[in-house]
């Protein structure tokens, strides 16, 4: 049985099947992300004065990642282009850059989520603050039955606020040593993972749900480029319906990032 | 006249191309603009620099969206659904904010 209006337009909606689909699911997940982004707003609005990160992420990586995501939405256009005008080889060039590109914003993500997951704050018994990335454990270090040291490539504070905005003066000024600790003198040890504060909670919650995204674009781009481009050969016309559906979704993707990296990484 | 969207006009692979070209160099101007916005020392607090900063993200989605989804030029039916979705949003951002300092009695001390 064949389905019907994936090629032709339906005479009512004056479009294809696949198209409604696809604006109805985006339109899901503009909400799916507003619900996200709202509680961005209540935790930011909700956190003490002076609480709320300010250059805790890398923005060259995250503007790397921004002209990545622009420039595989044009090649995702551009892949549909080329299947209009019928040049197949053009498509299947376009196409393959859209997944290399893809793979590299997703290969800096990871980047970013190790240098987050590897970056620890030690509250110290003393009442000071350890900040910094894991140099070394030692092989006895248990912070439960305190044995061993642990050394992190950072600075010691006084107050925890001082570690809230890395943009101010003191911050930029501050100057980074390797330091030991003993596992006696740390009272509490824990890495800038979701569970850290809000900030990295609703971090990971935006860019993991984003990436995700990525992933399942990625995915069903790789399928149109590798063994469903054999629909070419039979029905060219729905195989290009169906780049341009999947090249909707992509589009979305990156309006989503248009909004994720100044929220997070500029402001 | 049949109404077209842009995706079912005749296409010229070399006329996206130059429009691709120019969008992208626009979307590096506005990201520039983000990151000078950011770094810069603009009143007092963030509050300033954030209203900047996402004026100019809407200008690049507004890019993305008109020009490589092409919603410029797209169906009623399409518009339609984008409108009810702009309705909800609206609401759940409203909501939001409108619910940020209703507390319940007794559930925060600020």
């Amino acid at each position: 049985m064949e389905i019907p209006y994936t090629v032709h337009n339906r005479p009512d909606t004056g479009i294809y099947n696949a198209k409604v689909g696809i604006w109805l699911f985006l339109a899901s997940e503009v909400m799916l992300f507003g619900g996200l982004f709202s509680a961005y707003i209540l935790l930011r609005v909700g956190a003490e004065p002076g609480m709320w990160p300010h250059g805790w992420l890398n923005v060259t990586l995250g503007t790397v990642n921004t002209i990545l995501l622009a420039l595989s939405a044009i090649t995702t256009l551009l892949a549909w282009a080329a299947c209009k005008v019928r040049e197949f080889g053009k498509f299947k060039f376009f196409h393959g850059c859209t997944i290399l590109l893809a793979l590299t914003f997703l290969g800096i993500k990871s980047y970013e989520y190790h240098d987050k997951l590897n970056h620890y704050e030690v509250a110290l018994v003393n009442g000071k603050f350890a900040d910094g990335h894991l140099v070394n454990k030692s092989a006895d270090f248990d912070l439960a039955k305190k044995t061993g040291t642990v050394t992190l490539h950072g600075h010691i504070v006084e107050d925890r606020k001082e570690l809230m905005d890395l943009r101010s003066p003191e911050a930029q000024a501050a100057k980074h040593d390797d330091i030991t600790i003993a596992a006696t003198d740390i009272k509490k040890m824990g890495n800038y993972g979701p569970a850290h504060n809000t900030f990295t909670a609703i971090y990971f919650t935006l860019t993991g749900l984003h990436a995700l995204h990525i992933l399942g674009g990625t995915l069903v781009i790789f399928y149109f480029w590798g063994p469903g481009s054999r629909m070419w050969k039979t029905d060219p016309e729905r195989f290009t319906n169906r780049i341009e559906v999947s090249g909707l979704f992509w589009h979305f993707v990156d309006l989503v990032w248009i909004f994720l990296f100044p929220v997070l990484y500029l402001t | 006249m049949i109404d077209m969207s842009e995706s079912e006009k005749p296409v010229c692979l070399n006329s996206y191309i130059r429009l691709c070209a120019v969008v992208f160099l626009v979307v590096l101007c506005t990201t520039s603009a983000m990151i000078a916005t950011s770094f810069s020392h603009l009143g007092d607090g963030w509050t300033l620099k954030v209203a900047i900063i996402l004026a100019i993200a809407v200008v690049n989605a507004f890019l993305v969206a008109g020009y490589l989804m092409h919603l410029l030029s797209e169906k009623k039916l399409i518009y339609t659904v984008l409108a009810f979705t702009v309705f909800f949003f609206i609401g759940l951002m409203g909501l939001t904010v409108w619910a940020t300092n209703g507390f319940p009695p007794g559930t925060a001390n600020h």
